[in-house]
């Protein structure tokens, strides 16, 4: 009862926070409640049984995603003047969405009350997968083609971004908060290698650990430090594709050099070897979702373009 | 919970009370940052307030947990405790520099 | 076949009201950012309906997590989410920058940079 309890409560103030978020006049207001919000996902994934997810949104929901938002907000100027809705332009969506949620509600109630066969598949064949934590089974080597494909997407969304994103504003940072940094930076690296290698038998693995190490390589990139880390280093770049590259050249290798009396699946590693595949893609995702994700928050054009950019700062519209 | 049954009663009691004190500190320090008027006050009352609640909950849930755990939920507390006093301190440079701009 | 747990029926019901709010923002959400902000809202939401889903098994297996297939499509997908919000905001910001000079709003800008300034 007092769990339910717990559930409703948390429930009444995730909907309360993206209500506030959505309807709030100010922009700045609706950035802080979404940070909020994500946070509190963060509990919500707990409770649900899901400490993996917990992990991710916490560094990832209320680290990066708050400085991602308020970069932008820095960027946006003064707020334009607001525009008034009409009570047709409200009204319209309002019955739209009442009726999409009605629907969604209805379509939710005649969910059958059991999982279904899927997760004793996984339990079943969790033994051969290398790791005993099935969330990684699923990652790694259950569904490889995701995991894959999701380093793909992050590639081409960081490519994206470096194409088109600004000549960033001018920073500077307090030395209060950049020592505050320097000292939280280990215990980041302690907590995401920790994370990672946990991952193999407990909640954790690639995507937690990078979007820990880097939410930290933000915070330190804010503060104007590690001024090597950045698109034009080309070993970073090198990094950011190897996550990539390994996941890649290892589905080859495994594909064509087959162990005796192993099935040869692509994207399935034979269960030997599964541990130390797994583990060695695992290192390189991380490092490369870690700088992704840290290029994608900072996404700062190189040096050399950077000063001759601001040095023609009123004709930068134009190029 | 299995382990509360182990639990003597004054130990329940002296982990209820702390928790009740904690959770009170909270109630304060949110009450503060709703109700008072300006920036700096704020800030006083949720890091201040919020920092002594945290701690008298963690040292209320001691009471359940083994000795690993309650070390990790002290540095937590730390942790909370610090970043808690150098965002504030960020805060209120903050707002200083933009009253002096104004 | 046993009945819909409580905590299930609480959580679908968040996550199908967090899709309908991230929806209507989208809808009539004067400012791009806030629609950037509601898209976030409807993927919660759609996770959220996802990790419920996968949270059914739970109560009466011995399952150590919900369903991990589905709870690694969410993993993915958050990863996914922020880059692609990554994406978006770096077009927002390329779109202000693009704005003709008059709209911009110079002397708030230069105000800003000033107060960021610390004192050393």
């Amino acid at each position: 009862m007092s769990l339910l309890l717990f559930d409703a409560l948390l429930c009444l103030l995730l909907l309360a926070l993206a209500l506030a978020s959505m309807l709030s006049r100010q922009l700045t207001h609706a950035v802080i409640l979404y940070v909020a919000f994500g946070l509190l996902m963060a509990l919500a994934w707990a409770r649900l049984a899901a400490p993996d997810l917990a992990l991710a949104e916490a560094a990832i929901g209320a680290g990066l995603t708050g400085a991602l938002c308020f970069t932008a907000l820095a960027r946006q100027g003064a707020p334009a003047a607001a525009l008034k809705l009409s009570w047709q332009q409200r009204l319209w969506p309002a019955l739209f969405v009442l009726l999409m949620l009605t629907g969604l509600l209805q379509a939710l109630l005649q969910v059958p009350a059991s999982a279904g066969p899927i997760p004793e598949m996984v339990m079943l064949n969790l033994a051969d997968s290398g790791v005993t934590h099935p969330v990684t089974a699923v990652l790694l080597n259950f569904r490889s083609w995701d995991t894959l494909l999701e380093l793909l997407v992050l590639l081409l969304a960081l490519l994206g971004t470096l194409q088109i994103a600004p000549v960033p504003t001018q920073q500077t940072s307090w030395r209060l908060s950049r020592s505050w940094s320097e000292l939280l930076a280990p215990l980041i690296i302690l907590l995401a290698g920790y994370v990672l290698w946990a991952g193999a038998s407990q909640p954790g693995g690639a995507f937690q650990a990078g979007a820990l190490l880097a939410a930290g390589a933000v915070v330190l990139k804010l503060n104007q430090q590690l001024s090597w880390l950045g698109w034009q280093n080309i070993w970073i770049r090198l990094v950011v594709v190897a996550g990539l590259a390994v996941f890649s050249l290892v589905a080859v290798l495994a594909w064509l050099l087959p162990v005796p009396g192993v099935n040869v699946v692509w994207l399935r590693w034979p269960p030997d070897y599964a541990k130390y595949i797994i583990l060695l893609i695992e290192v390189f995702a991380t490092l490369s979702i870690a700088l992704t994700l840290t290029l994608l928050v900072v996404s700062e054009q190189p040096a050399t373009q950077l000063s001759l950019a601001r040095e023609n700062e009123t004709g930068a519209g134009n190029d | 919970m299995s382990g509360a049954n182990e639990l003597s009663i004054l130990s329940i009691i002296i982990s209820s009370l702390l928790l009740g004190i904690g959770l009170l500190f909270f109630i304060a320090g949110s009450m503060g940052m709703l109700r008072f008027p300006d920036s700096y006050s704020r800030l006083h009352a949720v890091t201040k307030a919020d920092s002594l609640g945290l701690g008298s909950v963690v040292c209320g849930l001691m009471f359940y947990s083994n000795w690993w755990q309650n070390l990790l939920m002290l540095v937590v507390w730390l942790l909370v405790l610090a970043s808690g006093t150098v965002s504030c301190q960020l805060l209120a440079r903050f707002c200083k520099a933009k009253q002096d701009q104004l | 076949m046993t009945e819909l747990s409580a905590t299930f029926i609480v959580f679908a019901f968040t996550a199908a009201s967090l899709i309908a709010i991230g929806f209507y923002s989208f809808i009539t959400g004067p400012e791009p950012l806030r629609r950037i902000l509601a898209l976030n809202i409807i993927s919660a939401g759609i996770f959220m309906l996802m990790v419920v889903l996968a949270y059914r098994g739970y109560d009466d297996t011995a399952v150590s997590v919900g369903d991990p297939v589905l709870q690694a499509l969410v993993l993915t997908g958050l990863v996914v989410a922020v880059s692609a919000t990554a994406f978006a905001l770096a077009m927002l910001a390329r779109l202000e920058q693009q704005k003709p000079e008059q709209q911009k709003p110079e002397q708030n800008r230069v105000a800003k940079s000033q107060i960021s300034r610390p004192e050393q």
